[in-house]
């Protein structure tokens, strides 16, 4: 028997809502399968369950919110007999002992004295559930299918005013597309309905700002940047672009993901969590990687094991998780547990970026712009393609001269893109 | 392909791209990566999704032709 909880789908989520069950109880599950989604505030979340077995109880409901951490499912093993229906006796709260069943004197006497058992707190049914309804209370959630939640949002129509024809009462996408037709003239949809794309936006920006400044307040970030020449990488580049299909495709990003994740590798120091006073480097490299959604904000969803990835497969897999990411549909096992944030500007951003660690990572990789730039080399002045790569590193972990070489690894494996 | 089932196609393409851009405000002389805040990773979807739909596969090298509405029009109409 084990319990699935609510996962941290990222450091700045602190509850989530469990917007729609996709199991049952007596559903068999592997590890693996999509069992529910969940809206982080930023994003509806498709959740994996990370064990086989039976779903034995469903413990929260459809529309209700609880902190990351709450056991939301009972599992058992694939195999076992389910429990008997509890007796409701073992679920209601226990009534009081019989007075009289043991002598009464010999009690007192043996026992130290213990408040009386009527006393006593029932049995909590679980505290859960009281945080959850006063949760739904505060926020009203509603049962949505996703689909239905973001064509609301496209059509500014606020789900929790709609009474849903779907499954168990869920708001359907037709519901909400009735509710916004027929177009009421002179009067915009956004003017009849709280926007439910801004109310997201400003969760999503109350989050990121808790995460960030908790990041300030307690890392004691260190900055080092340097320059490094991409003319070699660019080249490689065009040349392996100009005889490849167009479907498989580089961009630079590909390989300086890359670079970053093999001098992760190299440098525990940069590639871990900084837990309870120590640092705790990493096993593997899962690298976060920024994604900034077009209507604002920023969302690091996981590229996993990228230093075990070769540059086409890191290149695949960062183009659908950005999709994705802007899309709003993301898989639990994509948010959390990386080990070592990058953010690339791209090239129409700026020069260079100091970035804001996310905690209890240690340290964040950011790349400016690439642009031409003079380059001095070998006594000759010449223009090279340039991007400024930036480490930003929790001082508690590292110091400089680790983040130094960890930079000088980045641009030394950026020298050879044929081995990335 | 005329020009005018070009340029759909090709409105088509930055829709599936940048779907809450609004297209049809977009002015044909406008630098696309700059005003639908299109990155790389973007722009190589829609070239993508230009292939898809008009079969021509714009190499790398030719992207400088494909700043604005017209010039991809233009870059797909002499090749179509």
């Amino acid at each position: 028997m084990s319990e699935f909880r609510m996962p941290s789908l990222g450091a700045d989520m602190e509850a989530g809502t469990l917007v729609e069950w996709r199991v049952r109880p007596g559903d068999a599950v592997r590890r693996g399968d999509i069992v529910a989604l969940v809206d982080t505030d930023k994003a509806v979340i498709e959740v994996e369950i990370w064990e086989d077995g039976v779903v034995d109880e469903l413990l929260v409901a459809a529309g209700q919110k609880v902190p990351v951490g709450t056991p939301l499912a009972r599992l058992r093993a694939a195999g076992a007999t389910p429990p008997p229906p509890a007796p409701a006796a073992v679920a209601a709260p226990r009534p009081t002992e019989k007075p009289g069943a043991a002598p009464r004197a010999a009690e007192a006497a043996a026992a130290p004295p213990a408040p009386p058992a009527s006393a006593q707190p029932p049995v909590a049914p679980a505290p859960i559930a009281v945080e959850a309804a006063a949760a739904a209370a505060a926020t009203r959630r509603v049962h949505a299918t996703p689909l239905a939640r973001r064509i609301a949002e496209s059509l500014g129509v606020d789900v929790a005013a709609l009474e849903g024809t779907g499954p168990g009462g869920a708001v359907t996408r037709a519901d909400v597309e009735r509710a916004a037709s027929p177009p009421r003239a002179a009067v915009a949809p956004a003017a009849l309905a709280p926007p439910a794309a801004e109310l997201r936006a400003a969760r999503a920006r109350q989050a990121m700002a808790a995460a960030m400044a908790r990041s300030k307040r307690e890392i004691p970030h260190y900055y080092l940047t340097t320059r490094i020449d991409l003319a070699h990488a660019l080249a490689w580049l065009a040349a392996e672009n100009a005889r490849r299909a167009l479907a498989d495709r580089l961009l630079p990003a590909a390989l300086l993901l890359r670079a970053v994740a093999l001098a992760a590798r190299e440098a525990p120091e940069m590639n871990g969590f900084f837990v309870d006073g120590t640092l705790r480097p990493a096993a593997c490299v899962h690298l976060g990687v920024g994604v900034s959604l077009r209507q604002g904000g920023l969302v690091a969803p996981t590229l996993r094991d990228a230093d075990t990835k070769n540059a086409s497969v890191v290149m695949r897999e960062l183009t659908d998780l950005v999709a994705r990411t802007r899309a709003g549909v993301l898989r639990s096992s994509e948010l959390g547990d990386a080990t070592l944030t990058v953010t690339n500007l791209g090239d129409q951003g700026a020069e260079s970026v100091h970035g804001v660690i996310y905690p209890p990572q240690v340290a964040l990789v950011g790349f400016g712009r690439i642009a031409e730039q003079p380059w001095a080399h070998d006594g000759f002045l010449g223009v090279r393609p340039v991007v400024v790569a930036t480490l930003a590193a929790d001082h508690r972990a590292s110091d400089g001269h680790r983040g130094s070489r960890f930079l000088a690894a980045v641009d030394r494996l950026l020298q050879t893109p044929e081995k990335l | 392909m005329n020009r005018e089932a070009l340029r759909a196609a090709v409105l088509a393409a930055l829709g599936d791209v940048a779907p809450e851009a609004e297209l049809d405000r977009l002015e044909p002389a406008a630098e696309l990566r700059e005003v639908l805040d299109l990155d790389s990773i973007d722009f190589l979807r829609f070239v993508q999704h230009l292939a898809a739909a008009t079969g021509i596969e714009v190499p790398e090298s030719d992207y400088a032709q494909l700043a604005t509405l017209e010039g991809v029009v233009a870059y797909l109409a002499a090749r179509s």
